[in-house]
């Protein structure tokens, strides 16, 4: 089981191709381009497609397409091209469609910077387009988990026919780490027999549409997706602890900053103190449950993000308010040190 | 007794560019002061810089500027210009942000005979995002997303934007100019200085669209870049003018 | 005399100055590094110059100023 040196960028394509993916829709935008970049060499290779669209709103309108067709089909982007892929996401979602959209975030609003963030966890979560809607959000925290878990997207995606995320940032998409590829797997192809791709005079005609003019029928529709989203929520909740079997304090954190924790953790009971910290992977669904156990055994709980504040609201409510919750956190591409967090858990408070 | 023949415009902010060297940009940016000057309207010029290389150019401009979303700049500049009619109102726009993500704002603008003007540079590449292939990149070109060259099955034809933009009725002026000679860069600022005097007289759109180099993402040096203009990107983009309405037929 | 000012901490040392002079009495120092790392444009005769300005046109950095003698 040969290791690879990879960025996560790289590895993430890489991921998706041997997950069966041959159509990427993409456009160039920092830190995020060199995805595009390695698909338009390596897909050429395998037989697919890797096509630079005229912009995101088109990229993620060829995913609905190649998706409605019944391939596997992904589109990257950072925060502002993720904004202009809001409309297309929520026909995709209420279209039942599945497909994988990668989110490398950088520093907000606007053109915000270039640097890593994770300010977007409000729109991946609560936000992605209009309506009622959920996409299941998946949070790597290396550039390990940037492959496994582009994989584990796509069957994710499949199973329950609805969009998949990875919210990752342009800290993981630029590192380097080793990266074990063997475990990455297409699967047998997969029948879709809602697919639009020519009934061949052997089947009812197939429909893709979000449109219900009969608000009775919109309902009914939103009430059933919402029954399959249940379902999801029962068994594909992941997330991560360490060091929270005895903790009093627990460290609330994913993706790079969930790396940045960890040091500060180990820091921190070097000191003698009790802290562990909890690490959401599946940011939809939320762990909820698991976090709220927590709230026994623990009196003081640290969320840390790079962003104001965005996934300490989940945390309240995970606990349902029942600890003190305090907020480590910069924003605007700066990332956070060991130090800081170390100095919020000791007692200075952020 | 001397006199100065050639000094920096006075709406051309004394900062250094953050351009790579011997990218066009630079004398684009100048040109586009100096007419600017003389026509005395610094104090009642909007600009609107997009994103890309010139992303920055809000920087480098001593009017008030904009920095515009990705392809949107015509849209911020209608919505300036329609608010204050009576000011001068330009873009300046790469060819991603024009001719990729921002080509319905670009028709538009010229449809809706918005009384604006783009300066358009078109280099044939994304610059800033490090060397992918852009909507006017020509075939068989090597860049990031084309590696194995421009195919016109995957990646399609390049687009020639004045032709395009000098269909619609609504634009009153566009020429193709490029800036690899210091007779071409003559020309393109009497290019520019039309565009913008076009403007002054409520004819309508007008848009220059400068042939322009990338020497890093082409790999070339400076010399090299601008001779690849003369040699490839030219007849490719013939330069002249496509539409003037104020011409006699 | 013909005067050329160079702005030396402005210049990239990209060389269209020295590909359009017509004199050719334009060249990149090769022993002289300015404060950005570049090696900057020098005149090497300047009792040549002709202020054509072909220099300062084709400069992206507006680094040349040209003062013709009247």
């Amino acid at each position: 089981m040969a290791k690879v040196l990879m960025k996560g960028n790289e590895a993430v394509a890489e991921a998706a191709i041997r997950s069966g993916c041959r159509h990427y829709f993409g456009y160039p935008i920092t830190p995020q381009t060199e995805i595009a970049e390695y698909m338009a060499k390596r897909m050429p290779k395998v037989g697919g497609l890797c096509l630079q669209a005229e912009s995101e709103i088109s990229a993620i309108n060829m995913v609905m397409g190649a998706a409605s067709a019944g391939v596997r089909a992904m589109t990257s982007s950072s925060s502002p091209g993720i904004s202009l892929k809001c409309e297309g996401i929520s026909y995709i979602a209420g279209c039942d469609l599945p497909c994988l959209i990668l989110n490398v975030q950088r520093g907000g609003p606007g053109l915000g910077g270039i640097q890593p963030a994770q300010s977007d966890y409000w729109q991946a979560t609560k936000a992605m387009g209009h309506g009622d809607l959920h996409l299941i959000v998946l949070a790597p925290s290396s550039v390990q988990e940037m492959a496994s878990l582009a994989n584990k997207a796509f069957d994710l995606a499949d199973k329950y026919r609805m969009p998949a995320m990875l919210l990752a940032d342009g800290a993981l998409g630029q590192m380097m780490e080793p990266v074990d590829l063997d475990g990455i797997k297409a699967p047998e192809a997969v029948c879709k027999p809602w697919a639009t791709c020519g009934h061949d005079g052997k089947r009812k005609k197939n429909i893709t549409n979000s449109l219900y003019i009969n608000p009775d029928d919109l309902e009914k529709t939103v009430i059933e997706r919402f029954a399959r989203y249940e379902t999801v929520k029962a068994n594909e909740i992941m997330y991560e602890e360490y060091l929270t079997e005895d903790a009093d304090i627990v460290v609330v954190a994913y993706g790079i900053t969930a790396r940045i924790c960890r040091s500060a953790v180990a820091m921190a009971r070097a000191q003698g103190v009790k802290v562990g910290l909890f690490r959401p992977i599946t940011l939809w669904p939320y762990p909820y449950e698991a976090l709220g156990r927590l709230a026994d055994t623990a009196s003081r709980f640290i969320v840390s993000e790079l962003n104001m504040g965005q996934m300490i609201d989940d945390v309240k409510i995970a606990i349902n308010c029942r600890r003190p919750v305090d907020f480590c956190g910069r924003t605007g591409g700066v990332l956070l040190t060991p130090e800081e967090i170390l100095n919020a858990i000791l007692g200075g408070k952020k | 007794m001397s006199k100065v023949v050639f000094d920096r415009p006075h709406a051309l902010s004394d900062v250094p560019l953050h351009y790579c060297p011997g990218c066009t940009h630079g004398i684009v940016h100048r040109l586009v002061a100096q007419t600017i000057d003389e026509l005395g309207i610094e104090d009642k010029t909007i600009g609107i810089a997009p994103v890309g290389c010139s992303v920055f150019a809000y920087n480098y401009f001593e009017c008030d500027m904009i920095q515009a979303a990705h392809g949107r700049a015509p849209a911020v500049a209608t919505g300036v210009k329609r608010s204050l009619p009576d000011k001068v109102v330009f873009t300046y726009q790469g060819d991603g942000d024009l001719a990729a993500i921002g080509t319905a704002e670009s028709v538009h603008i010229a449809a809706r005979v918005e009384n604006i003007t783009i300066i358009f540079i078109n280099n044939a590449i994304y610059g800033m995002t490090g060397g992918q292939m852009a909507p006017t990149s020509l075939l068989g070109q090597v860049t990031t997303t084309s590696p194995y060259g421009r195919d016109p099955k995957i990646q399609g034809n390049p687009i020639r934007v004045c032709e395009m933009l000098a269909t619609l009725d609504g634009t009153a002026y566009a020429e193709r100019v490029a800036v690899d000679t210091v007779q071409h860069v003559n020309a393109t600022k009497k290019a520019i200085k039309k565009a913008f005097q076009m403007q002054l007289e409520g004819k309508g759109f007008s848009i220059v669209e400068v042939i322009s180099s990338c020497p890093v993402q082409w790999g070339k040096t400076p010399v090299e870049a601008l001779e690849w203009i003369r040699t490839d990107m030219i007849p490719h983009y013939p330069l002249g003018v496509y539409k003037d309405i104020t011409a006699n037929s | 005399m013909n005067r050329v000012t160079f702005n030396v901490d402005r210049c990239k040392g990209c060389g269209l100055c020295v590909a359009f002079c017509p004199k050719k009495i334009i060249t990149l120092s090769s022993d002289i590094l300015n404060a950005k790392g570049y090696h900057p444009a020098q005149i090497t005769e300047p009792e040549k110059c002709i202020a054509c300005a072909m220099c300062a046109t084709m400069c992206p950095d507006t680094v040349i100023k040209v003062e013709k003698e009247i």
